[in-house]
């Protein structure tokens, strides 16, 4: 009751100095730490319009001049890029969709079901997340070699999907558990099967946990280096993270050529997050905080 | 009742089967063989055969003055961006966590470090540290805190802070993320009796928002170490492990 009163209070009247001070103080902490976010990508914008004769010159130019669009024309005319952008772009799209299909399969059995292990495979995947990917790196090179996964994007794509299954499976798991099991019940009363209440039933019921799926193993397999770099040896087989470091470390560094190729690899990463932003933060809530 | 039959079936082992196989194969069989190659004195070589040495290769690095120096760049790297992401991260999330018309705005903002891939923002540092890159311009000709300009990634202190600095700016915006959500779980009842308690900001935040994104909390600090050990990318096209070896990370 009194709490009531007292937040109904302020709106009436005008609004309190204390008040204010601290929504000035808020936007002003905001715009300082959003402008340290972006000036490095607008710097990078900027350079991406610069002739390489200008870059680096003192003081630093924010708005080029002159202006070119010759390191766009150049990165998408040569060097293959967009191979390499095709590359990426099958890797990461078949990597996200098989693996969040694969774990949301898991998760489901995870959170509708109870079976012997259960405890011991969750134990199992969670010691998998906490395994440097990095560490991995030479024996599962050594496993490609064996299984002829070597140099091809079908191999690049099994190690992706590995790679992702632990994280997506902790998050889509925590999020079917927190939704009420009556509906799959009453589903089962009905004599649907299980594959029915998974597809028709859980997975549009985990949409939002889907989206922040998506959004992480799209980002991962689209940026993966490492793995890239040691497994694919085919110049047609690379993927864009590869290429692009690769731009770099011929001669001299042209960074104005570097800037535009960057720019347009993160052009599909923007895109895949602004459609699933909107069930971003709600997929995160109920899955990897409540977990 | 539904659970007893469920647990006779096979339907959750046939639901795990394709993923779990998966999992064993290329993740958890490597992890194993890692560590098994860690006894041995390993031939990548076909048909060689690799000799059991036990734990030579572990007293070798040991006493490898190199394996300690990229173990403490670790150490370094770690003590030095996870305590600032978890804070500055939870400080943003704060800022951000009242509905406003701007809110999706500053959100995709910070969060767009995070979506950039590891081989451009690492090239992009590159850039601002190089000798007359922006970094140099800002701290010397601008602000005139630095009397010269600084040769940053030539040495192993100053590489460090670049790569830390890196390290932090992108990461900030993911754990923004999730304790923005997490602060959305906490009960509103709370904080207004905590007000009418007379608490402060202050002393509300440490009382009740604190305890209730606990969960968020330990997920991301344990999230941030294991990404700590991981770093290997900005490592790599930042220095190369250069001046002279001076910048390795253990996993490098």
């Amino acid at each position: 009751m009194t709490a009531q009163l007292q937040t109904a209070r302020p709106r009436g009247r005008a609004v309190p100095a204390s008040q204010t001070a601290a929504t000035t103080f808020r936007y002003a902490a905001l715009i300082v730490g959003a402008v340290v976010m972006i000036i490095p990508f607008l710097y990078m914008v900027s350079t991406s319009f610069t002739a390489q004769a200008y870059v680096l010159t003192l003081p630093p130019q924010f708005i080029p001049n002159p202006a070119t669009i010759a390191n766009y024309t150049q990165a998408l005319t040569t060097q293959d890029f967009l191979l390499y952008f095709a590359n990426s772009l099958i890797v990461a799209l078949a990597s996200t969709v098989l693996s969040v299909l694969i774990s949301s399969m898991m998760a489901f059995a995870f959170a509708r079901y109870d079976f012997a292990g259960k405890e011991i495979i969750f134990r199992v995947l969670l010691a998998g997340l906490t395994v440097p990917a990095v560490m991995l790196l030479i024996p599962q090179f050594l496993l490609a070699k064996d299984w002829h996964l070597l140099d091809s994007l079908p191999g690049l794509m099994v190690f992706y999907i590995a790679g992702s299954l632990a994280l997506n499976t902790f998050l889509l798991r925590g999020f079917l558990a927190s939704v009420p099991g009556e509906l799959d019940q009453a589903m089962q009363v009905d004599g649907a099967n299980a594959w029915t209440r998974y597809w028709r039933l859980a997975l549009p019921l985990a949409k939002p946990a889907i989206a922040t799926a998506t959004i992480f193993t799209f980002l991962a397999s689209w940026d993966e280096y490492p793995l890239a770099l040691t497994m694919i040896n085919n110049p047609d087989h690379r993927t864009l993270p590869v290429a692009i470091a690769a731009f770099q470390g011929q001669n001299a560094t042209q960074w104005g050529l570097v800037f535009a190729a960057s720019l347009i690899a993160i052009v599909p990463v923007i895109i895949v997050f602004l459609v699933f932003q909107r069930y971003f933060v709600q997929g995160l809530t109920s899955g990897a905080v409540k977990g | 009742m539904t659970r007893q039959r469920a647990r006779a079936s096979a339907t959750p082992y046939l639901f795990l089967a394709p993923g779990f196989i998966l999992f064993l194969a290329v993740i958890i069989y490597p992890a194993i063989r890692a560590f098994q190659m860690s006894f041995f004195d390993w031939k990548i070589v076909p048909g060689a055969v690799s000799q059991f040495i036990g734990l030579d290769n572990y007293v070798r690095a040991f006493q490898d003055g190199h394996f300690w120096l990229s173990l403490s760049n670790s150490g370094i790297y770690m003590l030095a961006t996870v305590p600032p992401q978890i804070v500055i991260g939870l400080f943003i999330a704060m800022l951000l966590k009242r509905k406003s018309p701007t809110q999706p705005l500053f959100r995709v903002l910070f969060y767009l470090p995070v979506v950039t891939s590891w081989v451009v923002v690492s090239l992009l540092f590159k850039y601002l540290f190089a000798d007359s890159g922006l970094v140099n311009f800002t701290l010397h000709d601008f602000l005139h805190l630095m009397n010269r300009d600084v040769s940053w990634l030539s040495a192993r202190g100053t590489a460090l802070i670049a790569i830390c600095a890196l390290g932090v700016w992108k990461g900030i915006g993911w754990s923004m993320m999730i304790f923005l959500a997490a602060l959305q779980g906490v009960p509103e009842t709370l904080e207004e009796a905590a007000t009418m308690d007379g608490a402060n900001r202050w002393q509300r935040f440490r009382a009740v928002t604190l305890p209730a994104i606990s969960p968020a909390t330990v997920f991301i600090t344990v999230m941030l170490v294991i990404g700590g050990l991981n770093v290997f990318t900005s490592v790599l096209l930042l220095t190369g492990g250069g001046p002279g070896g001076q910048t390795d990370v253990v996993l490098s």
